[in-house]
């Protein structure tokens, strides 16, 4: 469904992604992790073009993301994306955010769009905050909202871009129930990461970077399950992180 | 020095006939051009804060520009350079006997634009990269997500610096007195000079200015508080 070919990009003379390639199918729940700095962010943001690359192609069910002639706005519509700090519109109420898009993107009706919107607040358990205003929730239930707001878009993919990083801990969990619910449902997903339990329990894939290369490509029983195998790198990053 | 002050010439047939129609005109200025200059002004923001080059260029020339000329040589030179054809073209007749004061409504406008648009510059830079890349990750254009996501928040965040900035234009608005456009201290002016009591007048205006311009101001500090975004 996503073909990542050999991609490159630069900020300036900075290389931050170097010849990236993978392929994430239909149904996968794909993992990257890697240190800080390593390119995860950039290379997820790469693939509903909201960064741009200046050599290779990624091709999203069937169009590629470089040709002039794609609509971009029209497949980033199709691309579901949740952001490290939720980025839901303030100025809306959630309500509101939720069918902003349905309505002025989709061409939605008012009705359909709210029905469809509420149902997928209801899904993430957040049905009674509806008439409310994004600064009036905690972090987890703006992550929540923010899932619900792409998912009433239809995605064919969902894109999770640290979506637990700036919460406090204990509101990491109902992020991820939502996360595991969407995945168990067969969502195609890319989510970037440190939640290595997530990881290892949903995910079937994991692709570890460094330096802006894919340096680790591999199913996750054998990234967790067959560490003698990986690169030093991914040892290294997998010691620091599972020793606790 | 005695200043002798006498206001008893001043009746409210007085007031009717010589003040309350600058006051219109200087109301009508200021919010025909606020209105005017901040649609300007928010489209020349968008140029100065564009990728392509030449608009980026043409906008910031055009701000440079205007705010290093004195407002009221840009009133004088522009009331002097637009032949009196051209206000014949937009409002007829009317036009040409209006010509001061159609010609001060299009001088503060595009003059306006140039302060405006630095606020509202400052007030899309205000709103965070992450909305703009969350508008366009739901699929929204450019337009669509300057016009739902982004002016919508830099307009709040910036609402008490417009609304200060266009007391501060209302105060302007006096300078059109210099091409002869009836405005409010062309009323009081008028009053003062057809009964011979300039300085009671000229007094008087420096003070219905000061309470309008200050309750004003007083208003958008208590508005300040009311509309801010809940974060």
């Amino acid at each position: 469904m996503i073909d990542i070919k050999n991609i490159s990009k630069w900020y300036g003379s900075f290389q931050v992604l170097t010849d990236c390639t993978t392929t994430i199918n239909k149904g996968d729940v794909v993992v990257v992790c890697g240190p800080s700095g390593s390119g995860k962010s950039t290379l997820i943001k790469t693939v509903n073009a909201l960064e741009p690359i200046q050599q290779g192609d990624i091709v999203v069910d069937g169009t590629s993301i470089t040709d002039k002639k794609t609509n971009l706005p029209k497949l980033r519509s199709r691309v579901g994306m949740v952001f490290q700090h939720f980025e839901l519109f303030p100025h809306l109420s959630i309500t509101d955010n939720l069918t902003l898009a349905q309505i002025k993107v989709l061409g939605r009706g008012k009705d359909e769009a709210l029905k469809r919107g509420l149902k997928m607040l209801d899904r993430v358990g957040l049905s009674a905050q509806k008439d409310k205003f994004p600064g009036q929730l905690s972090g987890g239930q703006q992550q929540r909202v923010a899932i619900a707001r792409a998912l009433s878009m239809d995605p064919i993919v969902m894109l999770f871009d640290e979506p637990t990083s700036a919460l406090d801990p204990e509101m990491v969990g109902e992020v991820l129930d939502v996360m595991v619910g969407l995945a168990h449902e067969g969502m195609t997903m890319m989510c970037v990461t440190h939640e290595m339990g997530f990881a290892k329990r949903v995910s079937n894939k994991v692709i570890f970077m460094d330096a802006g290369k894919i340096v680790e490509d591999c199913a996750s029983a054998d990234f967790f399950g067959k560490p003698e195998e990986r690169s030093p790198r991914a040892k290294d990053f997998l010691s620091k992180i599972l020793q606790h | 020095m005695a200043l002798n002050l006498d206001y008893s010439f001043l009746t409210a047939d007085v007031v009717r006939h010589n003040i309350v129609p600058g006051f219109e005109y200087a109301l009508q200025l200021t919010l025909v051009s606020a209105g005017g200059g901040i649609v300007l002004g928010t489209f020349v923001a968008l140029m100065r804060l564009s990728s392509i080059p030449f608009l980026r260029r043409f906008a910031t020339v055009y701000v440079d520009a205007l705010r290093s000329i004195p407002l009221l040589m840009v009133i004088l030179w522009f009331f002097l350079l637009i032949p009196p054809g051209f206000f014949a073209a937009i409002a007829g007749d009317f036009g040409l006997a209006h010509r001061p004061e159609f010609s001060a409504v299009i001088t503060f406008t595009i003059f306006e634009a140039a302060y405006y648009s630095e606020i509202m510059r400052a007030g899309i830079q205000s709103v965070s990269r992450g909305q703009v890349m969350a508008g366009y990750a739901v699929g929204m254009t450019y337009s669509q997500c300057m016009r739902l996501v982004v002016l919508p928040q830099a307009f709040r965040n910036m609402l008490p610096v417009l609304l200060t900035q266009t007391i501060v234009l209302f105060q302007d608005t006096s300078l059109v007195y210099a091409i002869g456009a009836y405005d409010l201290l062309k009323g009081f002016q008028t009053a003062g000079s057809i009964y011979n009591r300039t300085n009671e007048m000229v007094l008087l205006a420096a003070v219905v200015y000061f309470i309008l311009s200050f309750s004003l101001s007083m208003l958008v500090r208590r508005l300040q508080a009311k509309i801010q975004i809940i974060r």
